[in-house]
């Protein structure tokens, strides 16, 4: 195959130049500075600093509150991961079958993803609500079994499936575009095989959609550890007693809260390694196990 | 590679900054031009002022900023609400790195320390004095003054929205269960025990708050929060509240919760302490007398209730409560003019008037006693809806501030709060003892106390 290329590079650079100028404007000066930030005390109205080495990076992972933070992030990212893309799924194959009213289903499918986060947390803290939304009816059977105020787990179970929900119009969309660029064909022939929908679905579409559920898997890990901020601050807080307190929120809590600017730097670096790590081992590893064609 | 990028990216901000500079340069040639002109044309001053008050408190904020300006005509404040104290701060903060920040700005109780120890800031009482505006410091409540003055007396930032917790009650519950309001601890928790016994379903709404449970509550009993008589004798104090009464008080509230007598209000489980209180759910409320008129509107006549000091322990001598609320600091980096109209703002606000219109739309109290002395001889106190605000002044004047009771000097305070509150929430689980949760969140909050120490490494608090 015949490759074009551009044969004056100056041009070419002339183009890139403004997209490469924003980049650096918006991503690597900011990130160099947090990485700065990382290795010194940083005073908060910018009256100087002091180099320190890795001591806030020891110091973190020193803190058992850290590994809490990291433990309650890895929880979440995958709980939510699992349960937004399950869902997404599940609707997704019904929604591609041409259902009566699929159309419909499909619009209202999508819409949840133009909410935005911290109207879905007022939403469910809502619907959470232990004595006054509709889980108060799981008290009323069941006294004192649901109290995310005070229980930390039921706290983090309610964010879970706050973010999980958040996250099922995008991963659907995804999933319908990815089963209906399954030809036609290949079903049709499995149908006058004699294969009913069930078995259609595990043994032709399943497979034929590992690529989209490799992407969704990254994009909604990468998604859960930097994009809950919303959904924590609206529904918990990061409580009780740090039982929702996610890396990107105590990020927040430390750096804008706190004002210790050194402290929160050093975990927006480990947090972005983290996430650095996650995808490359995904590419390397788990890639090699999914067919595109 | 890895070394240019920063570089790079220096370079290219370098540039922009520059040009910029150039940029802003010319604009401030045209600005002085224009100032020149507007001098003759008497065009106001404007100078920013960004709070953290929200809702209704935050209306009436602007409603002193238009006052201000229909008073005279060379100034004019610009003020922007921030939502919350903390985004004020945040967002003055990164304003003044990129030298945009406001001239004024309300910040809290909380980050006196931090902002004290930052250095970016004009003195009020030294503003005051460089215009000629007269203002007579000794008029303010000592309880006030002292929480933002230096270690020697100079008054850094304006006592502006001022309150102090109070004891909230419902009058009909306490009667149907044969109480009177509790002076003590031992009394409260009878007083909820027969509360219980009468029927009342809640009798104490709560919510962990440092801010009662722990800051006044030390304040209220004489006894320290931190080392260095709280922190205002130098940047290497400690904790110290999980070796005093204040240990046995949250024992007391962790046993009430565990027996019932006692019931977790936030807004995260629906009705918080205060609405609970004002719906009648709740015999109890502990909260700020800035609610004072948010309840009062609340409960809209539908039950009596009134307020008291907060209970001690029997056999406690009482000392005074501390300020709460924030102050309003006059922050560096500006023109004289703009400082000049500063000082206006402030000046117009320390007048009777308006600390009597301030008083009077919010629940918080006069900063001076000449304003206290004008409401008092106005009746201002004397019936509903106001009476009962000048109990708030009794816990404040006490007695006179003292080496324990004057505030709490300690950097990165916010987050020692967030400490205590997350050790108390894991106690009142019952993961842990109190006394567990407390050494820990001490344990913790000095470390906080250490690092900020070593970030103004070789400064004194002024």
């Amino acid at each position: 195959m015949r490759r074009a290329y551009f044969k004056n590079n100056w041009v070419a650079a002339l183009v890139v130049a403004p997209q490469l100028l924003i980049i650096f404007i918006f991503f690597y000066w900011p990130t160099s500075q947090a990485l700065y930030w990382a290795f010194t005390l940083e005073q908060p109205w910018g009256g100087g600093n002091e180099w320190v080495g890795f001591e806030n990076f020891v110091f973190l992972l020193s803190d058992d509150r850290y590994w809490q933070s990291v433990r309650v992030s890895v929880v979440y990212a995958l709980a939510t991961t699992a349960l937004a893309m399950g869902m997404a799924l599940i609707l997704a194959l019904f929604a591609d079958r041409q259902l009566r009213g699929y159309k419909s289903f499909r619009i209202g499918l999508i819409w949840p993803y133009a909410v935005a986060a911290p109207a879905i947390g007022l939403a469910f803290r809502f619907i959470f609500n232990p004595s006054a939304g509709v889980a108060s009816y799981l008290n009323f059977a069941f006294p004192g079994i649901w109290d995310p105020v005070m229980n930390g787990s039921n706290a983090l179970t309610m964010v879970i499936i706050a973010g999980a929900w958040k996250q099922v119009s995008y991963s659907f969309i995804f999933f319908l575009a990815g089963l209906q660029s399954i030809p036609k064909s290949l079903t049709e022939a499995s149908a006058m095989d004699g294969a009913r929908v069930m078995r259609r679905m595990w043994d032709i579409q399943l497979p034929l959609l590992t690529p989209t559920v490799f992407f969704l898997v990254i994009i909604n890990i990468t998604d859960s550890f930097t994009d809950s901020f919303g959904i924590v601050d609206t529904m918990t807080s990061g409580g009780p007693a740090r039982a929702t307190n996610l890396m990107v929120y105590k990020i927040y809590e430390d750096g804008f809260r706190g004002l210790d600017y050194s402290g929160a730097a050093a975990q927006s670096i480990i947090l972005m390694i983290l996430v650095i790590a996650l995808t490359f081992f995904q590419f390397k590893y788990v890639e090699r196990r999914v067919h595109y064609s | 590679m890895i070394e240019t990028v920063p570089r790079c990216g220096i370079l290219i901000y370098g540039g922009f900054k520059m040009k910029l500079n150039v940029m802003s340069t010319s604009l401030l040639a045209f600005v002085a031009l224009s100032g020149a002109a507007v001098a003759q044309s008497n065009e106001p001053v404007k100078f920013e002022y960004w709070y953290g008050l929200s809702g209704q408190l935050g209306e009436v904020v602007q409603a002193t900023c238009d006052r201000f300006n229909e008073s005279q005509k060379d100034y004019e404040i610009v003020c922007v609400g921030k939502d919350g104290y903390a985004n004020a701060v945040q967002n003055t903060i990164a304003a003044f790195r990129a030298q945009q920040h406001p001239t004024v700005v309300q910040a809290y109780d909380a980050g006196t320390a931090d902002l004290m120890m930052s250095g970016e800031f004009y003195p009020v009482s030294k503003m005051m004095a460089d215009f000629d505006i007269d203002i007579d410091w000794d008029d303010y409540f000592p309880g006030i003054s002292n929480y933002y003055a230096s270690s020697k007396g100079e008054l850094f930032s304006m006592p502006f929205n001022s309150s102090t917790p109070m004891m909230y009650f419902n009058i009909a519950d306490l009667e149907a269960a044969g109480v009177t309001p509790p002076e003590t601890w031992e009394e409260f928790e009878a007083a909820l025990v027969a509360l219980k016994a009468a029927g009342q379903e809640c009798a104490y709404g709560y919510a962990p708050s440092t801010w009662i449970d722990l800051e006044q509550f030390s304040m209220a009993h004489g006894v320290p929060i931190a080392s260095n008589n709280n922190g205002y004798d130098g940047l290497d104090s400690e904790y110290l509240y999980n070796t005093t009464i204040h240990v046995k008080h949250m024992e007391n509230i962790k046993r009430w919760y565990d027996d019932g007598l006692l019931e977790i209000r936030t807004t995260q489980g629906g009705l918080n302490a205060r609405d609970s209180f004002a719906q009648g759910e709740c015999s109890f409320y502990f909260g700020s007398i800035a609610s004072h008129a948010a309840v009062g509107n609340l409960v809209d006549g539908s039950f009596e209730w009134d307020v008291a000091m907060i209970p001690v322990f029997e056999g406690t001598e009482r000392k005074n409560t501390v300020v709460g609320g924030a102050s309003l600091w006059v922050l560096s980096g500006k023109s004289d003019d703009e400082y000049r109209g500063a000082a206006a703002y402030l000046q117009f606000l320390a007048t009777p008037e308006s600390e009597e219109y301030w008083s009077t739309n919010t629940g918080y109290i006069p900063v001076t006693k000449t304003g206290f002395d004008a409401l008092v001889s106005k009746g201002f106190y004397e019936a509903a809806p106001y009476k009962g605000r000048e109990l708030a002044l009794e816990s404040l004047t006490y007695t006179d501030p003292g080496p324990l009771t004057r505030g709490i000097r300690l950097g990165g305070f916010i987050q020692a709060r967030s400490e205590w509150e997350n050790e108390v929430q894991a106690a009142l689980q019952g993961d842990k003892t109190m006394q567990e949760a407390l050494d820990k969140a001490v344990s913790r909050s000095n470390d906080i106390l250490d690092k900020f120490a070593r970030t103004y490494r070789g400064q004194e608090l002024p």
